[in-house]
């Protein structure tokens, strides 16, 4: 079990910018995140977009707000679970809580802080009537551990990086890769598209345009995919088909805590962002209030605030004031965070 | 003098909103609609990056033409039809007065 002052819940700027807001005031956190990188949205969605409204950067790139996030929390030693999704919260007797993750990592603290952006990142699925029946016997929506995949001959639908990335992979890795796309413009790096098309040249890959995988056939573990196209379908045998459409944000389990939600995000009080279960806090574009602006600035603000009470919580005797970076400097951890078995 | 334009929406469940709209806001659709609180999500904030603003056009006349950007979204997209197009790409201007849209289905 890993046990903190906070568990952070999303690991995009607000998250981020939280460890050290609460480092600051000697808190230690643990961020969980569902995709297997730090940045949320930014790193998601639009890394190359530059950003215009942080104080004092007249523009920034989202991939590089996040890198100076995270050098910005690195004194305070963060711990992080990524690529697995925050699925339930027990309250304790102690008040505290354990959050345990999608592969059933737990984490314990006296205070959560969800700062869970739009929620997490779940895969776009075709639909397809019966794909349900061949998730991970064949159909996979996310390329992981791609070492077993090597060699085999299979099908990735898609026209973004991640469909043509994945497609020049396993080709060179001498799978014979079908890539189906609905259309001929890729959305993908141009490089990856010349790459892809060279690989078409030499054999090692087919490029299936203005098609579509419509039908999935197999009795238990899928055996083919018929593919869709204005003349005509064709059967592809395949063991393997990656429908890699990207990813959308889904509010998810947290939607089941007990939490007061509305449209979809968890109702605060601005005193402290605190929802209605105290110890529990959400902060950034996951949380709602009279006024509320889903902005990266507003959801700094909220993460400061909340940290405050969150320090009254973790140090009920202790009174803290308030001091300036400017005059303290940054005081850091100097050892890794503590992973402490507890047993409850 | 108003320089308001008259638009419909149709929600998902298939009621008409129809809204006087200011053309001197820098506007686009997705924002339009999420300001009267209709279901469209603008994921990505308006950056033709998801399509959880993918609307039908109604009125031929008021199509325009898809961006690059957009088309290749929209290539990616579920629901797609001739009539799609994403909200986000479409600024409100003088010349959209009568426009009329329904929402596209939400993706799952």
């Amino acid at each position: 079990m890993i046990k903190t002052d906070i568990i952070i819940i999303g690991a995009g700027p607000v998250g981020l910018f939280a460890v050290f807001e609460a480092g600051l005031m000697k808190l230690r956190c643990h961020l969980i995140d569902a995709i297997p990188q730090p940045g949320g949205q930014l790193s998601e969605i639009y890394p190359k977009k530059p950003i215009y409204d942080i104080p004092g950067y007249p523009s920034v790139l989202a991939g590089e707000l996040v890198d100076k996030l995270m050098d910005q929390a690195a004194p305070f030693k963060p711990g992080f679970t990524l690529g697995e999704r925050a699925d339930s919260i027990e309250k304790q007797d102690d008040g505290s809580f354990i959050v345990t993750t999608s592969k059933g990592t737990q984490h314990h603290a006296p205070v959560v802080m969800i700062a869970g952006g739009l929620g997490s990142f779940e895969p776009r699925k075709p639909l397809i009537s019966n794909i349900g029946d061949f998730e991970e016997k064949g159909v996979r929506y996310i390329v992981k551990d791609p070492d077993q995949f090597e060699g085999k001959d299979m099908v990735i639908s898609g026209g973004g990086d991640s469909a043509l990335d994945w497609a020049i992979y396993f080709a060179e890795k001498g799978s014979f890769v079908h890539l189906v796309h609905r259309s001929d413009r890729y959305r993908a790096h141009k490089d990856s598209v010349s790459r892809a098309q060279e690989l078409a040249a030499a054999g090692k890959m087919k490029l299936h345009t203005f098609a579509e995988v419509k039908e999935l056939n197999g009795d238990d573990d899928l055996t083919a995919v018929v593919i869709h196209t204005k003349e005509a379908n064709t059967t592809v045998d395949t063991e393997l088909w990656f429908p890699l459409f990207g990813l959308s944000p889904k509010l998810g389990p947290i939607g089941d805590w007990g939490l007061d939600i509305e449209k979809n995000a968890i109702v605060v009080d601005t005193f402290d962002y605190q929802t209605n279960r105290p110890g529990v806090f959400a902060i950034g574009d996951v949380n709602t209030y009279p006024g509320k602006l889903k902005l990266i600035l507003c959801g700094f603000h909220e993460a400061t605030l909340a940290v405050q009470t969150a320090y009254k919580i973790i140090n009920p005797d202790k009174k803290f004031t308030l001091k300036y970076t400017t005059v303290q400097g940054v005081q850091g951890f100097e050892d890794e965070q503590p992973k402490q078995t507890i047993t409850s | 003098m108003s320089l308001d334009i008259n638009i419909t929406v149709i929600d998902r469940e298939g009621t008409e909103h129809e809204f006087a709209v200011p053309t001197e806001m820098n506007l686009n659709l997705m924002e339009v609609c999420k300001g009267y609180d209709l279901p469209v999500a603008g994921i990505c904030g308006g950056m033709a990056m998801c399509a959880s603003c993918q609307v039908y056009i109604l009125t031929e006349e008021h199509f325009g033409e898809r961006n690059d950007d957009e088309q290749a979204m929209l290539d990616e997209a579920y629901h797609v039809e001739e009539n799609s197009r994403l909200g986000c790409q479409i600024p409100i201007t003088a010349e959209l007065n009568g426009l009329k849209v329904k929402i596209a289905p939400e993706e799952q």
